[in-house]
């Protein structure tokens, strides 16, 4: 099957602004990707080109096999998109933008919406002037998840969603992949990605930095390791691979490289154990990794 | 790679053709017209009103032929002329002649201020707030809002051309020539609304986009007031201006409608202009870059009362002007009225102006009052501002510094009693300046300035009811409006229903009832004064102890 997305040195420039230099993306079907990067990456400006509200000033976008900026509204019977900032019409309630939304779409299964402004503890009598960022953001997400489509196009959406919201998000997004859909999430929330995607593409300054599922990734980096041994834990500092050796009280916290790790355990089990905590990395170290010094690393799946 | 691009190059071009760029625009001019269902009424509904209360007034103030060519003569001369119309039919003015001649520039005015909000409203306001991105994201053609919003606009204008034409019917005017006029007033909305169009594409901000199409109409007013100065009938400028051409059908005198074409090939060649402007750019980008601001805050604006000043700052210089052109088109009308008093001794009552002395000056010291009126209306609107402030949650993030809460209040309040200040003061100007101009008297400009400022304690009493209604937000601020619409039906109606002294002398703008350049009876105004302080005393005292909205 081909590719529901396939972006290739994708480059837009606002006046002086280099907003995306050369960038490569591509969802298969079915596939939940994450979308990462700090503010100002371009992840905005990308998921515009896609939905052809932005012309690309050079490179490859085809949604569908189709280009955007051409084929807009054909593309968009087969996709929803939600933004991370939703301004809405002060004067109409929650639930008649919802229907506004839908009826631009072609209508909506009504039980489908209900149950969604349950789930999402939406009140849709109110007027949107009274509505919190979240609630607005709600308003989107479920005009979004109540159409049927066959991709999600998702920038942020729940940068205002409080944790509770956040795991009802999660499980429609689940659901919405059972389903067959494919979904496109960007964010700053590295749980949401860690938990919900196959696959997450990074990026930064407008450019593909690192792209693959996330085993490919983690696979590359290290563990931390958080030990109490009987003995001096500290003199695994000697071994290659180990970094950023602490002390913290009769603790030691150490991270290792993924190929080092045998040697680690092998130098501290006969100093005595007596509690050990090793976490994966999280994609908090992925970013301070790509993000604080600018050398690109090779990618896990592909390298861009 | 090159050979790829090519490829796909080529591939967009075979594609172009999508034929859906108009998709939903039936669902948006719909969902236009719906957040519009007030609006336009008001707009159509208050320019035939204008229409109907001149059809009552001017067989009253003019009674015959002779009343009539003395004003006649006024808008002849080259002032009157700016002020109003080409001044066709002077020789034997008629009511259907005064009204085109008069009216006619203005409604049309009007209407482009109408349709020039509406589209921008529609257009890229919607764009700047993103919502246009929202709107487009689903299966919305790529011209479908545009295209929306000139239809909404187009009906808004045949909703005004309509209610024109009964208006003018209804006052016994010939039906061929009424059409002429409403639809010409039609016309020139729409052909603003196109300029408008143009507009929507060019900057980023629907502010500046309106700032543009409005400074088009102002260049167009000006232009046929320069051209009609020039002779009677009109100059080759008064043919440069889209109002000049709806001037120019001679309605009532010599009918001819070609003129009308002009303005509708005009609002052709823009709407081609706007479509074209728009097919290639992006969602939310404007032609002309934005201009980028200071990127720290002057000394001014920290201050809490330069924030204030520079948000209110556009709608001061709005009502600034509106004011000052009225007051000017009256001031000039005074020497008519006053022949026509001298020869009607009952319309001088209802003025207010009997009792001798000079009849002018009390004649316009009544405008004066009913544009004191205009200037509380303002100054209510801006202290409800505050509504708005605090409901969007600017308020407690200002209120969140070490700022506290009367310190905040009296600084929005120190802006609004400058605005009215000024305001009246212009008006003031304006209308004696008209006057003055009329009858030869440039002093009075001077006068009426101090006349009109002789009303801040009315206006601020009034600032003074609506800085309570906010204190204690729970009341609502209907009964502010309520006591503002009371006393302004009571000053203008009043002295013609013989109302009871006690409910007249009650009535706060009948204070300052006196002739300019007089003494002043400073002793109800010093009264007025202190129950402003009170009422701005309450009013933060509840807004200290009340919970913020938002
Ligand atoms: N309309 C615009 N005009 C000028 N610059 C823009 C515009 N939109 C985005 N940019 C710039 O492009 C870059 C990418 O922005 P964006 O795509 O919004 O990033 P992200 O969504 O990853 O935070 C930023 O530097 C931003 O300032
Ligand atoms: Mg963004």
């Amino acid at each position: 099957m081909s590719a529901v997305i396939d972006v290739r040195q994708l480059s837009k420039s606002f006046g002086s602004v280099r907003a995306l230099d050369e960038l490569d993306l591509t969802l298969e079907p079915g596939e939940v990707h994450g979308f990462l990067g700090p503010n100002g990456a371009g992840k905005s400006t990308t998921i515009r080109v896609l939905l052809g509200l932005l012309r690309a000033d050079a490179g490859d976008v085809s949604v569908f096999g189709q280009d955007p900026w051409q084929k807009a509204v054909g593309l968009h019977n087969r996709l929803a998109y939600v933004p991370g900032d939703v301004n809405l019409w002060p004067k109409i309630t929650g639930g008649e933008a919802i229907d506004f939304f839908a009826s631009l779409r072609g209508g909506l299964d009504r039980s489908r919406k209900d149950e969604l402004l349950q789930r999402f503890d939406l009140d849709p009598t109110k007027k949107t002037r009274s509505y919190s960022k979240g609630n607005r953001q709600k308003v989107a997400l479920i005009a979004a998840l109540a159409s049927d489509v066959e991709l999600l196009v998702l920038d942020e959406p729940t940068s205002g969603l409080d944790p509770l919201m956040e795991l009802v998000f999660q499980e429609c997004i689940r659901e919405a992949k059972l389903a067959g859909r494919t979904v496109l999430l960007s964010s700053h929330i590295l749980a949401e990605v860690e938990s919900l995607c196959d696959k997450v593409t990074i990026i930064r300054q407008g450019r593909t930095v690192q792209t693959g599922t996330l085993a490919e990734l983690r696979h590359l980096h290290r563990t931390s390791v958080v030990v109490v041994c009987d003995g001096d834990a500290a003199s695994v500092e000697s071994l290659p691979g180990v970094h950023d050796i602490r002390r913290d009280g009769d603790r030691v916290l150490f991270n290792v490289d993924d190929d080092a790790l045998p040697a680690a355990m092998g130098r501290l089990l006969p100093l005595g154990i007596r509690s050990l905590v090793s976490t994966p990395p999280t994609l908090e170290e992925l970013f301070v990794h790509h993000y604080g010094n600018g050398a690109a690393v090779g990618a896990g799946g592909e390298q861009s | 790679m090159t050979a790829t691009m090519t490829a796909s190059r080529a591939m967009r071009h075979s594609h172009r053709d999508d034929g859906g760029n108009l998709v939903a625009t039936g669902r948006l001019t719909r969902f236009a017209l719906r957040r519009d269902r007030v609006r336009i009424p008001v707009w159509a509904v208050s320019m035939a009103g204008l229409i109907g209360y001149f059809g009552l007034v001017i067989p009253i103030a003019y009674p015959d032929q002779a009343a009539l060519q003395t004003r006649a003569a006024i808008m002849k001369d080259p002032a009157g002329a700016m002020m109003t119309g080409p001044g066709y039919g002077v020789e034997n003015y008629t009511l259907g002649a005064m009204l085109a001649n008069e009216l006619l520039g203005m409604l049309a005015a009007a209407a482009a201020l109408m349709s020039i909000f509406l589209v921008i409203r529609h257009t890229r306001a919607e764009e700047e707030t993103g919502r246009t991105e929202l709107i487009r994201a689903n299966i919305v053609g790529r011209h479908a809002p545009l295209t929306a919003a000139l239809i909404a606009v187009a009906i808004a204008n045949a909703a005004v051309t309509a209610l024109l034409m009964i208006a003018l019917v209804g006052n016994g005017l010939e039906g061929v020539d009424s059409l002429a006029v409403a639809a010409g007033v039609g016309l020139v909305g729409l052909t603003f609304g196109s300029v408008a169009a143009v507009t929507a594409q060019l900057s980023e901000h629907a502010r500046t986009a309106s700032g543009m199409a409005g400074a088009v109409l102002g260049l167009a007013y000006v232009l046929r007031g320069v051209g009609d100065a020039q002779e009677l009938g009109g100059s080759a400028l008064s043919w440069l201006s889209p109002i000049g051409w709806a001037q120019q059908t001679r309605a009532f005198v010599d009918l001819r409608w070609w003129p009308l074409l002009l303005c509708v090939s005009l609002t052709v060649v823009l709407l081609v202009g706007a479509y074209l402007l728009a097919a290639g750019r992006d969602v939310g980008a404007g032609l002309v870059p934005a201009r980028l601001g200071r990127a720290n805050a002057t000394a001014a604006l920290v201050h809490p009362a330069g924030l204030t000043l520079r948000m209110e700052r556009g709608s001061i210089i709005g009502w600034a002007v509106g004011l000052f052109v009225f007051a000017a088109l009256t001031g000039s009308m005074g020497q008519g009225i006053v022949d026509s008093f001298e020869s009607q001794p009952q319309f001088a009552e209802m003025f207010g102006a009997l009792g001798g002395g000079d009849v002018l000056r009390r004649t316009l010291v009544t405008f004066l009052g009913t544009f004191a009126m205009a200037v509380a209306v303002y100054a209510v609107i801006s202290v409800n501002r505050l509504r708005r402030e605090e409901a969007e949650g600017r308020t407690g993030a200002v209120l969140a510094t070490n700022m506290s809460r009367p310190h905040w209040l009296l600084s929005s309040l120190a802006v609004t009693a400058l605005g009215s200040t000024v305001l009246l003061g212009v008006t003031g100007f304006g209308l004696g300046a008209g006057a003055g101009a009329s009858i030869g008297e440039p002093s009075l400009a001077w006068d009426f300035t101090l006349t009109a400022l002789a009303y801040l304690p009315v206006v601020l009493f009034f600032a003074g009811l609506a800085v309570l209604a906010y204190g204690l937000l729970r009341l609502g601020g209907w009964w502010v409006w309520l006591l503002l619409v009371g006393s302004i039906l009571i000053g203008i109606y009043g002295p013609l229903l013989n109302l009871p002294d006690a409910v007249l002398d009650a009535e706060p703008f009948g204070l300052v009832a006196q002739v300019p350049g007089t003494e002043v009876d400073a002793v109800p105004l010093l009264w007025m004064s202190v129950a402003a302080v009170a009422l701005f005393a309450a009013g933060t005292l509840a807004f200290r102890k009340r919970d913020l909205e938002a």
